[in-house]
């Protein structure tokens, strides 16, 4: 290998830092993306992921599809493909939604790169900097670098049991609106919030489109996880609520496999198209030979027989961590009951910073993600979120036990320390068991009680 | 020269120690020698049993890295390493002793107590935390005994912030100490060993642009915190500071070379060490190379000479 130019380091970070786009000040790298990378060691039981199991994918299968394409389609597979997306892949997401209570037009849908493209092709579409995005406390940890790159103001309206507060929504928009600010759009997982694990209330759904349509606001309703509904009745999408201000996004990534990187967006028609070409300088177009996988995927048979298969697994890994969690924790923590999609979001007593007993929890080799990376004002110091469907029944019980432990560990210093004496042992009986097909009450109590978000930081 | 560098681990600063190990090796190619990257894991002795280097450079921060864990390795399977031996790093990487060993020797530190969990489990230290506010004087600074980066460093303004400083800085290291807040001017003194033994580098200052303390995320991301370099002191403070990085460079038996951490303190002028960094990070970002940069030392050249001192000196046994 030839010698690289010698370079000095002063005058490199001089340079680089000068080239640097203003955005890139906001676009946040941190001592918890540090503590993340060690959460990817082999001998961590990682909670903090949002991994579907791909290991329940049969391997015949794969090969029998991929084989499918070559023999069928393989120029086609190999080849660009349209910006919006083949018309094959298209046919197959008129079927989720409609599984999904939507009825939609292949026209109204542009094929993206994973349902994270929707997130970034909409702030491309619509965000100057310093535009005001409203989005739920917490948020997807996902959206938050996004948000960023774009540097969109960010204001979070807190949640409850019933999803995000529409009431303290509508005040936050009066708010806005009397210092001359109008939102972009409203950036909401209604269904299974990723981490929050809540759902929004049918009452507030409506709330939720009444007050876009009247402000004349856009609505992103990222629904990723709609289908894996373990307990309860399906709600309805926002977006078959309302099609004129609601963008919806969703994604194959949690009912086949992320790694097909393949998502979409349905939106009102003018929208769409900006997204169309905001997309075209992004990437041109997804993966055409994923797309064709997942066109023979779903001409091979019903597509919804695997997602009930995870349904059932998800089910139960959901209420072995929710047994582990009564189990393990401490009667000072709260955590939340999800209905379906793939986390569990715990509240630890306010004295606990999460992040740092991140640190604490890596040494017994066991991770989850940080409340605070789903804020974006420094809350949620003392919040987690755990994943249940990443990893087995074993591990998660194992790895709640070890949460558990550090958690109680830290619950009686505390004691020590403020003179306050708690139990060494956790307190809480073990989970009742819900009915496993009845659907609970909407406005069920136990989640009332369960979902203490966190305050605000002094 | 066949080199190997040893870089990530398993620490808490692993990200960092690979950004700064890619960047030695870099250097190294291009001084000329065969360089052998080993990612630090429990395969290390095989690894390096495999590779046989003529010589290792040490760029792990913090755990295993830091304090003497794989300097003790070296010097068993006798591989030359780069950077400070085995006692000083053991002293160095423990804040605590660091502290005593200056304090012993009146070099100035901040007041300080350092407790145990058990301490607090066992002897009911609890009890003695009002005395101690007391005589710290509020803000106080609650960390971890051994970390570097500043992961787990907090400032409690109130008593009643202190439990929960102390219960985040346990969930570093089974040792933490209370210090006296030094309201003043963050100094780093870059120290390289030389034909003519140890010498202080120009002295960098670190400014925090947002927030209140030079945190974790601040140190590794460029933007976020001002380097000023040489930091703009008074002849006298500038060489008086050096002085005392020497000095504790020598106390605590560093070699290759090290990072000395000061405050200046606003109101008195007086500056007091925080602590001595024996691999002190080699990113871009890093202190280190800044420092050197401003010497006329360019970064290859830094590391050129770190090699070289280490083959001057045999393993310590």
């Amino acid at each position: 290998m030839p010698p690289r130019r010698a370079r000095s380091v002063a005058r490199d970070i001089e340079r680089y830092a000068a080239l640097f786009a203003k955005r890139t000040k906001v676009m946040k790298s941190s001592a918890m993306r540090d503590l993340m990378a060690l959460t990817e060691r082999p001998e961590v039981i990682s909670l903090a992921g949002g991994w579907p199991d791909t290991s329940t994918f049969p391997p015949d299968s794969y090969a029998a599809l991929m084989s499918t394409v070559a023999t069928q389609s393989c120029s086609r597979a190999l080849q660009y493909g349209p910006t919006e997306g083949f018309a094959l892949l298209k046919a197959c997401i008129v079927q989720v939604m409609w599984a999904e209570g939507i009825e939609i037009d292949p026209d109204e849908v542009l094929v993206t790169t994973g349902g994270q493209q929707v997130i970034d092709l909409v702030c491309k579409t619509l965000l100057d900097p310093g535009d005001v995005v409203v989005c739920e406390a917490p948020t997807y940890p996902g959206a938050v670098p996004t948000f960023c790159a774009y540097e969109a103001q960010v204001v979070q309206v807190t949640m409850d049991h019933e999803g995000m507060r529409v009431d303290e929504l509508e005040a936050t928009l009066d708010r806005l609106e009397s210092s001359g600010r109008r939102p972009k759009f409203i950036y909401t997982v209604p269904t299974f919030h990723n981490p929050a694990g809540v759902t929004l209330s049918l009452e507030r759904r409506r709330e939720l489109v009444r007050i876009a349509g009247e402000r004349e606001l856009l609505v992103l309703e990222d629904n990723p996880y709609g289908l894996l509904r373990y307990e309860g009745s399906p709600l309805p999408p926002l977006r078959s609520l309302d099609d004129e201000f609601v963008i919806y996004a969703s994604t194959f990534s949690k009912i086949l496999s992320p790694g097909v990187r393949l998502g979409w967006a349905a939106a009102p028609a003018p929208v769409l198209e900006k997204m169309n070409i905001g997309k075209q300088a992004s990437d041109l177009c997804s993966s055409s030979i994923s797309q064709h996988f997942v066109g023979a995927y779903f001409d091979s048979g019903p597509w919804e027989d695997y997602v009930r298969s995870l349904i059932e697994i998800y089910r139960r890994r959901r209420d072995v961590m929710l047994d582990a969690l009564a189990e393990h924790f401490p009667r000072e923590a709260e955590w939340t009951h999800p209905q379906g999609g793939l986390f569990i979001w715990a509240t630890l007593p306010d004295y606990i910073d999460t992040t740092d007993l991140l640190a604490r929890a890596l040494d017994e080799h066991v991770a989850f993600v940080p409340g605070r990376a789903a804020f974006l004002d420094g809350r949620g110091g003392s919040s987690m979120r755990l994943n249940y469907s990443g990893v087995g029944e074993d591990q998660i019980r194992e790895g709640v036990r070890r949460l558990g432990e550090v958690v109680r560990e830290q619950v009686a210093l505390y004691g020590t320390l403020t003179g306050v004496k708690t139990p060494a042992a956790p307190a809480k009986p073990a989970r009742p068991k819900p009915p496993p097909v009845t659907p609970p009450p909407v406005h069920d109590e136990r989640l009332a009680n369960v979902l203490r978000l966190p305050r605000k930081r002094a | 020269m066949r080199v190997a560098v040893l870089k990530g681990g398993r620490s808490l600063e692993r990200q960092v120690s690979l950004r700064s190990g890619t960047r030695v090796q870099d250097a190294l190619e291009r001084l000329g020698h065969e360089v052998v990257s080993v990612d630090v894991g429990p395969d290390l002795v095989e690894q390096l049993e495999a590779v046989r280097p003529e010589v290792a450079f040490v760029a792990l921060h913090g755990r295993d890295g830091e304090d003497g864990t794989v300097q003790e390795l070296l010097e068993a399977m006798g591989i030359p390493y780069t950077g400070s031996g085995v006692s000083a790093c053991v002293r160095a990487a423990d804040k605590v002793l660091t502290k005593h060993a200056m304090r012993d020797r009146e070099i100035p530190t901040p007041d300080f107590y350092s407790f145990s969990e058990t301490a607090f489990e066992a002897l009911g230290a609890a009890q003695a935390l009002p005395a101690i506010e007391d005589r710290l004087q509020f803000p106080i600074v609650v960390k971890p005994a051994s970390q570097g980066s500043a992961l787990g460093i907090k400032f409690a303004r109130t008593a009643a912030d202190v439990p929960q400083a102390l219960v985040a800085a346990f969930s570093y290291d089974r040792k933490v100490l209370l210090e006296r807040h030094v309201p003043g001017r963050d100094l780093a003194v870059s120290i390289i060993d030389g034909d003519r033994g140890p010498e202080a580098l120009p002295i960098v200052e670190a400014v925090p642009q947002q927030e209140d303390f030079y945190d974790f995320e601040s140190r590794y991301e460029i933007g976020r915190t001002k380097f000023v370099c040489p930091a703009e002191l008074d002849d006298g403070i500038a060489s008086r500071a050096s002085e005392i990085a020497l000095d504790v460079y020598g106390l605590l038996g560093c070699a290759g070379f090290a990072r000395v951490d000061l405050m200046l303190e606003a109101d008195t002028q007086g500056l007091y060490v925080l602590e001595a960094d024996t691999v002190p990070g080699l990113t871009e970002t890093s202190l280190v190379p800044q420092a050197a940069e401003a010497a006329g030392i360019g970064f290859d050249e830094l590391i050129g000479r770190i090699v070289e001192v280490a083959l001057g000196r045999a393993p310590a046994r």
